[in-house]
């Protein structure tokens, strides 16, 4: 009982970490006023240049430099998109998102179904050694305590910090900020890059670490998880963390059942995050002036700068 | 003394407009400069240039004797340019500090201490750690004049102040702005309303289609000459014979609450009004106490909550649960503020605008649309109310405020309305549109319709409304009888007066 | 001398051509910068992306065999799509469609009634516009984002077809290959074009579009979408419901994609398997959009990205390349499409500086 506890917490801290990441970058591109749904296809292209790199290379680090940069060059397509040339948001998301599935199976080809040493986990000394609790926390690899950093991190800027106050005031009225003379198209660029890289480090670690293979179509849907997860985060870091645990612990849930001997179609149990999203969304956005209050007001709208 | 601002030759060409026509302007240190001019003459494009919004096509600007070319706001305000929007430019959901350090150095804790002093000073009370959309209006303009002081400007432009203060809040911002000149800080004073000018500026320029027209002194000027300058043509308002008002209620709203489904929204307490057949009912108050709010329950587009009290009814039947659709076929009529967007559709062409509200009137048959038909009723309305453009098939995008809002009003008039609601009619609209939308609402009237306006500009509701009432945080003051009542009476109870006083000192009939 | 954007003031016709057609171009160029660095000559690439599949007969009716299901999803999706409803599940909606056409199908599978085919026809559109219709359902009662829900609908969808393949309506006589027993001949399409696989449910398609574009150009109801995705707002005051607007939105693109699944299952496929479309459903979106949104242009624009899938599937064989080569070509276009979009409603104004 107890191991299946450990496996069952130390799990979901890893299956939630993709989603973590790509998350809270979401946010930040959110609150800038920008609605970016390409990040199924960042997350693709991040985690088929992560496993080559590393692959090639044999350094785990590289490969999540370099699918961070990857993924943040895809978002600069769809930011030239939405930004310069005033592309409708979500039509310009699912644009560049099936452009990365495309560039994702193209990048990854020579690597198809092949596996990959995971990321090794930190030793923490004697931490790691605690009877259950160094099993649970401490005995994880390094990507997953930086994603715990991440959710703080963000929470920090959006609440805490200048830069934040600048990013909120660009996402509920760019012609305000524009007005008092913050440059409303760079911010919302700089806060695009940051959602790729975020994604594609997402996408790496879901191949260096969650499940270490490449196979095309492995992200399955994890990055349209990931725009519902600021939905239900109502667009706060610390809810939207809970939330991709939650999400964390309902992947889990389908070998966990079947470790119970329970017999229920496999079909029905992959298709339950899907089911969950849903039904979490439902809950969430029952009370419009809830959204209201809490979504960026420009949110999805095109600007740009009257001559 | 050399001057602080010197336009010369400042040009601005827009696709369709020339907007500035070689400016010439010279703005002495320590003086009230007026802006004058009618709506449409290019005093917003000419502030817009020099706050480096937008940059002229051609001309000079010096700056303290310095030839400079002005490129962002930022670099205006570098300069020492403030400005104060007319549509202002605060972020809804920081509180006042916040909102303030995104354009002034300074820690939220520093900043909220001289916020609250600089307040004091200048008579702008204000307390820093408010959320901007709990602010009234006025009090959101006190924020953005504060944010302007804090950076120490040497110019300050004011873009139409007044359209969103009650009279006495008009006092206390003069107050204010003298204040300000006699410590050195130039203003520049935008706005079309003479008897203002003539209070408070030291020199004016008055501006037609875009060209300087006149310099002058304001105080040695009476109201008409400064308007025979502004206009260059005597516009006669339209006759008014008084009311033949029935006794019927067409619309009637007894003691109604409402929360608006927008969380910024203000709620609605206690409504209660009436207009009949035959009259023309004016709400006066400044913006944002309630006028939006009132309005979408009237026309339908947002539904009474239910379990609120009160109830509103056309011609005696309850239409609390009827969307706008519904409420049409009862014989209403509505021209909301927002022209692009709401009232019509900017990507559309104008008969297919016309459609918008009249496919009823035999513009379809057997669900599909009567192209023919909804043609020849757009170009009725173009020629009815003298709307110029291209052709009903002009996008409505392309037209300029005032025409676009004519075809509205056609539109709306043409489907003969038994009760016409106005938001905001001839705002932004140039002296001679205005007056043709106001001639058309009163021969309405004359016709046997109800008609209710809800305007900011008081002398428009003096001028063709027969009752009055004020709106003011959610709250309608009891009716008066225009003829009987005078602006000072109003201007009072803009700033919620009636909400104290008793009703005896009211006449309601 | 300088540039700058201006709205146009009439909408040009002239220019809502030039922009697919520019968008096309464009991503040829880039398809040629990609072919060379993958060591492949453009144009070996592009002679087996567009000539080779129309230059046998064979060819032609694989075009005009993926023509149709594209056609027919994209002209259901437009209309949403007019509306700002975003119905990005289409690839659901079909395999519903597909699955209940295929239950009735091996329900009567003796049958040889010439009923059982326009019944599938029915069921099939009825199944893929209730899957779109619980979209509809949460946006309308429960405001939730039709976006997502669409999307998590249609996974749920695939899912339900791989249960219903390895389970309920699995082959009892098959191999332990994971599909339905072959439908009997009542429960297909006849073949139209001979040597080819082309089938009647073409003519569906062609019915569709000559609907969409009554539906489009000529009635209130389609001018009431119009106008609320425009400008919501116009459409509230007009009186025009938005619930309304979002059930006709994604009950007729479901419907569409459902009928698209029976012709894939009753036409080429002849049974229920765990592949039914590559794709299609999502494919259809950037149809939609290539072709303006337009019941016109969605023909050309169709016909267009079937070429590009043989196209795909022929360079695949014949000069190697990878087979995300065609993914990759709709991402580009639509990329490509949107980026020239901005010219069909703006165009650019020479400013001369005079001094």
């Amino acid at each position: 009982m107890l191991d299946s506890l450990v496996f069952l917490i130390a799990g979901t801290l890893a299956a939630a970490t993709p989603l973590l990441f790509a998350a809270l970058g979401e946010t930040v591109v959110e609150k800038a006023g920008v609605l970016n749904l390409s990040i199924e296809g960042m997350m693709a292209v991040g985690a088929a240049t992560a496993f080559t790199v590393a692959t090639l290379t044999g350094s785990h680090v590289s490969g999540f430099a370099i699918a961070a940069l990857a993924s943040a060059l895809l978002s600069t397509v769809f930011a030239i998109l939405v930004l310069f040339f005033l592309a409708n948001h979500v039509a310009a998301g699912l644009a560049v998102g099936i452009l990365g599935l495309g560039l994702s199976a193209l990048i990854g080809k020579n690597h198809e179904g092949q596996t990959i040493s995971p990321l090794s986990d930190l030793d923490m000394g004697w931490l790691s050694e605690l009877p259950l609790l160094g099993k649970i926390l401490f005995s994880h690899d390094p990507m997953l305590y930086l994603g715990i950093v991440m959710i703080f991190l963000v929470w920090w800027l959006l609440s805490h910090s200048k830069l934040g106050l600048i990013i909120r005031a660009v996402g509920e009225s760019p012609d305000a900020a524009s007005a008092i003379g913050y440059p409303v198209i760079l911010i919302r660029f700089l806060a695009i890059l940051f959602g790729g890289a975020m994604a594609g480090i997402g996408g790496a670690y879901l191949v260096l670490s969650y499940t270490p293979l490449w196979a095309e179509g492995l992200v399955a849907g994890r990055g349209w998880i990931v725009v519902a997860l600021v939905v239900f985060g109502m667009w706060r870091p610390l809810r939207i963390a809970l939330g991709a645990y939650l999400f964390g612990a309902v992947s889990l849930l389908e070998l966990f059942i079947q470790g119970m001997g329970f017999s229920i179609p496999s079909q029905l149990m992959s298709a339950m995050p899907y089911i969950v999203t849903i039904v979490i969304l439902v809950i969430m956005s029952r009370n419009p002036r809830l959204i209201q209050l809490n979504h960026p007001a420009s949110l999805g709208q095109s600007w740009h700068r009257n001559a | 003394m050399s001057a602080l601002l010197r336009l010369r030759g400042i040009t601005k060409v827009y696709p369709s407009v020339v907007a500035s026509d070689r400016i010439d302007l010279d703005i002495q240190p320590g003086e009230i400069h007026a802006i004058l001019g009618e709506n449409g003459a290019g005093k917003s494009t000419l502030m817009k240039l020099i706050y480096g919004v937008s940059q002229p096509d051609e001309g000079e600007i010096q700056w303290q004797g310095q030839t400079v070319h002005i490129r962002s706001p930022a670099q205006a305000r570098q300069l020492g340019i403030g400005m104060v929007f007319q549509h202002f430019s605060l972020f809804e959901s920081l509180t006042v500090a916040q909102n303030i350090s995104l354009a002034v150095k300074g820690s939220i804790r520093e900043l909220s201490a001289r916020v609250e002093e600089t307040g004091a000073r200048f008579g702008l009370p204000i307390k820093a750690d408010t959320v901007v959309h709990s602010l009234s209006v006025g009090e959101r303009q006190r924020v953005e004049i504060i944010r302007c002081i804090l950076q120490n400007p040497k110019l300050l432009i004011m873009d139409e102040p007044t359209s969103v203060l009650p009279p006495q809040g008009v006092q206390q911002l003069f107050e204010t702005l003298r204040r300000l000149r006699d410590e050195g800080c130039s203003i520049l004073y935008i706005s079309h309303k003479l008897e203002e000018i003539r209070q408070l500026c030291d020199k004016a320029t008055v501006l037609r289609a875009g060209r300087v027209v006149a310099s002058a002194d304001p105080a040695s000027h009476s109201n008409e000459s400064l308007a025979n300058l502004m206009i260059g043509r005597s516009i006669e308002p339209p006759p008014h014979a008084p009311a033949n008002a029935g006794d019927a209620k067409r619309l009637l709203i007894q003691s109604l609450d409402h929360v608006p489904t927008d969380p910024f929204g203000t709620v609605l307490k206690g409504i209660s009004l009436h207009v009949s057949p035959g009259e023309i009912v004016g709400i006066a108050g400044v913006s944002g106490n309630g006028q939006n709010e009132l309005m979408r329950l009237v026309s339908g587009e947002e539904l009474h909550s239910a379990h609120h009290a009160g109830e509103l009814s056309i011609d005696g039947t309850c239409v609390d649960r009827l969307g706008p659709l519904q409420r049409r076929t009862k014989g209403l009529g509505f021209v909301p503020e927002e022209r692009l967007g709401r009232g019509a559709v900017p990507e559309l062409s104008l008969s297919l605008n016309g459609l918008l509200t009249a496919y009823r009137h035999g513009l379809t048959r057997l669900g599909m649309i009567r192209f023919g038909a909804a043609r020849k009723f757009a170009r009725q309305c173009i020629s009815d109310h003298d709307v110029r453009c291209g052709g009903e098939q002009s996008l409505a995008g392309s037209l300029s405020g005032g025409n676009l809002q004519k075809f509205i009003v056609g539109r709306e008039i043409a489907l003969q309305p038994s009760l016409l609601v106005l938001s905001q009619p001839t705002w932004g609209l140039d002296v001679g549109a205005a007056s043709n939308i106001r001639r058309a609402l009163l021969q309405l009237r004359d016709s046997g319709a109800a008609v209710l306006v809800v305007s900011e500009e008081l002398e428009e509701l003096f001028e063709i409304s027969d009752r009055l009432y004020v709106m003011f945080d959610g709250h309608l003051s009891p009716s008066l009888t225009t003829r009987d009542t005078s602006t000072t009476q109003i201007g009072r109870w803009m700033s919620g007066e009636f909400l104290q006083e008793t009703i005896t000192g009211a006449s309601d009939h | 001398m300088a540039y700058r954007l201006v709205a146009r003031t009439e909408t040009s016709l002239r220019a809502q051509l030039l922009v697919p057609l520019a968008a096309i171009t464009l991503t040829l160029l880039a398809g040629s910068v990609l072919f060379s660095l993958l060591g492949k000559s453009p144009l070996a690439a592009f002679h087996a992306f567009f000539v080779e599949p129309l230059s046998t007969r064979y060819g032609i009716g694989e075009v005009l065999l993926k023509t149709g299901p594209l056609l027919l999803i994209a002209q259901g999706l437009a209309i949403g799509f007019r509306a700002r409803v975003w119905n990005i599940g289409a690839e659901g909606q079909l395999l519903a469609g597909a699955m209940a056409a295929s239950a009735l199908a091996l329900h009567f599978d003796t049958t040889e009634s010439v009923w059982l085919l326009p019944a599938m026809v029915c069921i099939g559109t009825l199944a893929g516009a209730a899957w779109a219709g619980i979209a509809a359902w949460l946006r309308t009662a429960y405001n939730a984002n039709e976006i997502l829900v669409t999307f998590m609908l249609s996974s749920i969808a695939l899912q339900l077809l791989y249960y219903l393949v390895s389970g309920p309506l699995r082959d009892p006589m098959g191999l332990s290959f994971p599909q339905s027993a072959l439908f009997s001949d009542a429960a297909l399409f006849a073949p139209l074009l001979e040597h080819t696989r082309v089938n009647n449910s073409l003519y569906l398609s062609f019915g569709a579009t000559i609907l969409a574009w009554i539906f489009v150009q000529r009635s209130l109801s389609g001018y009431k979408l119009l106008i609320g995705g425009l400008a919501p707002q116009a459409a509230r005051y007009a009186g025009f419901s938005e619930k309304k607007a979002v059930w006709l939105g994604l009950l007729i693109g479901g419907a569409a994609a459902g009928m698209a699944g029976v012709g894939e299952v009753a036409g080429p496929l002849g049974l229920l398997q765990r592949s039914i479309s590559p794709g299609y459903g999502f494919a259809a979106i950037i149809v939609a959009f290539l072709g303006g949104l337009h019941p016109i242009g969605i023909v050309f624009a169709a016909f267009f990205m079937a070429l590009i899938y043989v196209g795909g599937d022929m360079s695949l064989v014949s000069v190697g390349l990878p087979n995300s080569s065609a993914t990759i070509f709709q991402g580009m276009l639509l990329v490509f499409y949107l980026a020239c979009y901005l010219f069909a409603n703006h165009r650019l104004q020479k400013v001369e500086i005079r001094h």
